[in-house]
């Protein structure tokens, strides 16, 4: 078995291109479901517009790249409020439901037949991240410590990424410390009582399912960008479910949680598929146990395993405050 | 202190000398005039309200059997239900179909049955949320703590002085939900306190609250008319509804039927029939029980003979 390769792939997933994607999904769902209580189940749709927003603006319309950008934050925006304004007076329960249907309809629309011609279908864009890699001030070759490299695009997508990660958590402290903060905590545990202390519940709602939406749509332009390229299909439920995964695994309602969070998922899902696949591949785990084909399957099975452990002994998750979890029990 | 209570007091009892017991009875000052307040569910009529006026400084107490509609009565008026017909004023301002966080901005607020205490909030952020226009509860200037923080500051200052009041002081850094179910009502009647209210709801405050809790609850609601704020509460426990309050309203099966001082309105017949059902203690006499039992009888018959 190379534990070498295990150690360097691991190390790089714990900072790598998903982690970044991943951290910023759950920073923006952190403020909607963490802070705000707001049950979003269409996270990655908030994603999945903003990287056709950029997309589609630079390689169907040959518009520049900074206008993609404003683009993609303008979707975003209005996928928001599309999703908002007829949801957010009602129970929670009704956001759920809108907002998972929604990701479905905006997934489907991407990738249908009929608007072929501008997002392109099941195969997605290309060809738009040229303005983005123009930028890159490192130039060509690798760079890192000792086994651990990254060539020059990852590194640049690695740096905007973090950049955006470090700011983006630097605002949710900002936010959260605030009185702004404390009336989206106060909405979470309980609407009418903020409401009877003449606080508009609504706006601060909207407020926080735009922020959250936007935050989350920083990744969806990294997704888009260190890829150099979109599909429909990157932006299925699967997303979501694996950014509240990542929020509950750091603690709900912590500024650093989401990140933690993430790197500690992709430093499971990376290692323990690897390890996988090179026993199998030493013999170690005989073929007749399983073969290489299974390796995915199995590590999701461990990893799962692994979280439904975790939330049995610390469901505060990691970052959490054993003594909130315990308020919810009386 | 006391001297202001009975002060107080005497200045509410007076406003009520001499007024008729008549539901929907005008008042000298009201603070409060709701009109043909109604709501229905489907073919129930929660609330049929003709009229009620609730009278400035006094405090008033909502009492009626369970389901007589005092509850929904109080969302109505605090914007948390939307009535299907009525109009209602607050200061001589139209609060009908005004949403319930501007009812409270504008100086009416309640409290709730079910107390609401928002519990992974430490009591001093359950205080601080109740301040009225707050810089820092803007989004963007949120962000710049040196624009909010002396507010902050004076709220923190406020908060501390009511929690002291209300001898929460000790818990000022505990979460809500560790306190008990008395301190949360004494937590949810203190952040009320700071909106800076003219008219305070309180949904069942005794509800409950343990005896010895309940003497310190009744303080607190005198000393909310003393600082001059009125007070309209729906109660259960008579024994506080005499204690209390300067004036009765009573609602049954979603109407006032009768309205009077706390020692008289006990012995009112409607109020009685309301609580009691109709006729429950008018006594028999010989004549009727024989005609009941021939009644009887004959019924037995017919049966038998089918």
């Amino acid at each position: 078995m190379d534990w070498n390769t295990i150690f360097v792939t691991t190390v790089k997933a714990a900072i790598g291109f998903e982690t970044v994607v991943y951290a910023l999904a759950a920073i923006g769902l952190n403020v909607q479901f963490g802070y705000a209580g707001l049950l979003n189940f269409g996270h990655a749709a908030f994603l999945g517009v903003a990287a056709y927003g950029l997309a589609v603006t630079v390689s169907t319309f040959h518009l520049p790249f900074w206008l993609g950008i404003l683009i993609g934050l303008a979707a975003t925006v209005v996928l928001a409020l599309l999703l908002g304004i007829p949801t957010l007076r009602l129970r929670a329960d009704y956001l759920a439901i809108v907002t998972i249907a929604a990701a479905e309809i905006v997934r489907n629309i991407f990738r249908s037949v009929a608007f072929k011609d501008i997002f392109g279908g099941s195969d997605g864009r290309q060809n738009f991240s040229g303005d983005f890699f123009a930028l890159n001030p490192y130039g060509p070759g690798q760079y890192g410590i000792g086994p651990i490299t990254f060539n020059e695009r990852v590194l640049w997508v690695l740096t905007v990424g973090w950049v955006l990660v470090a700011l983006s958590c630097a605002l949710v402290y900002l936010l959260m410390k605030s009185p702004w903060g404390r009336v989206l905590k106060a909405i979470r545990e309980d609407e009418d009582a903020v409401r009877s202390l003449g606080k508009n519940v609504f706006s601060y709602k909207m407020q926080a399912l735009v922020l959250g939406g936007l935050i989350g749509c920083l990744g969806g332009f990294i997704f888009a960008l260190g890829q150099a390229s979109v599909q429909p299909d990157l932006f299925s439920t699967d997303f979501t479910f694996y950014a509240y995964t990542i929020v509950i695994l750091g603690g709900a309602a912590r500024v650093f949680s989401p990140v933690v969070g993430a790197s500690i998922f992709w430093v499971l899902l990376v290692f323990i598929g690897n390890t996988l696949s090179e026993a199998v591949a030493a013999g170690v785990i005989p073929s007749s146990i399983m073969t290489v084909n299974q390796v995915g399957a199995v590590r999701f099975m461990l990893v799962g395993l692994g979280l439904m452990l975790l939330l049995i002994f610390r469901p505060q998750g990691i970052f959490g405050d054993k003594r909130e979890i315990a308020l919810d029990a009386r | 202190m006391h001297a202001e209570t009975t002060s107080k007091k005497a200045v509410a009892l007076a406003a009520f000398e001499g007024l008729p017991g008549e539901p929907g009875v005008p008042k000298p000052d009201p603070i409060l005039v709701a009109d043909g307040v109604v709501r229905r569910f489907g073919g129930l009529t929660a609330v049929d309200v003709a009229h009620l006026e609730v009278q400035r400084g006094s405090i008033t107490a909502l009492i009626g059997p369970n389901g007589a509609g005092k509850t929904t009565f109080f969302n109505q008026l605090t914007g948390f239900d939307t009535a299907d017909a009525g109009s209602w004023t607050f200061n001589g301002n139209s609060l009908a179909g005004v949403p319930a966080h501007r009812v409270a901005r504008s100086g009416m607020v309640r409290t709730f049955q079910l107390t609401k205490a928002l519990t992974k909030l430490t009591v001093l952020e359950n205080m601080r949320l109740g301040a009225q226009d707050q810089r820092g509860e803007n989004f963007f200037r949120s962000l710049i703590p040196s624009l909010w923080r002396r507010q902050e500051d004076q709220i923190t200052e406020r908060a501390e002085e009511l929690l002291e009041r209300f001898k929460l002081d000790a818990k000022r850094d505990d979460f809500a939900g560790s306190l008990s179910g008395g301190q949360r009502k004494l937590l949810e009647m203190a952040r009320a306190l700071m909106v800076g209210p003219e008219l305070v709801m309180l949904d069942e405050p005794m509800a409950g609250v343990n005896p010895a809790l309940t003497q310190s609850l009744l303080g607190h609601v005198k000393g909310l008319r003393d600082e001059g704020m009125t007070v309209l509460f729906v109660e259960h426990d008579m024994d506080m509804v005499r204690e209390i309050s300067d004036w009765v309203v009573v609602m049954a099966m979603g109407n006032v039927i009768a309205e009077g001082p706390p020692d008289k309105i006990m012995s009112d017949s409607r109020v009685i029939d309301a609580y009691l059902g109709a006729h429950h203690d008018a006594p028999l006499s010989a004549e009727e029980a024989e005609e009941q039992l021939q009644e009887a009888e004959a019924e037995l018959e017919i049966e038998e003979k089918a």
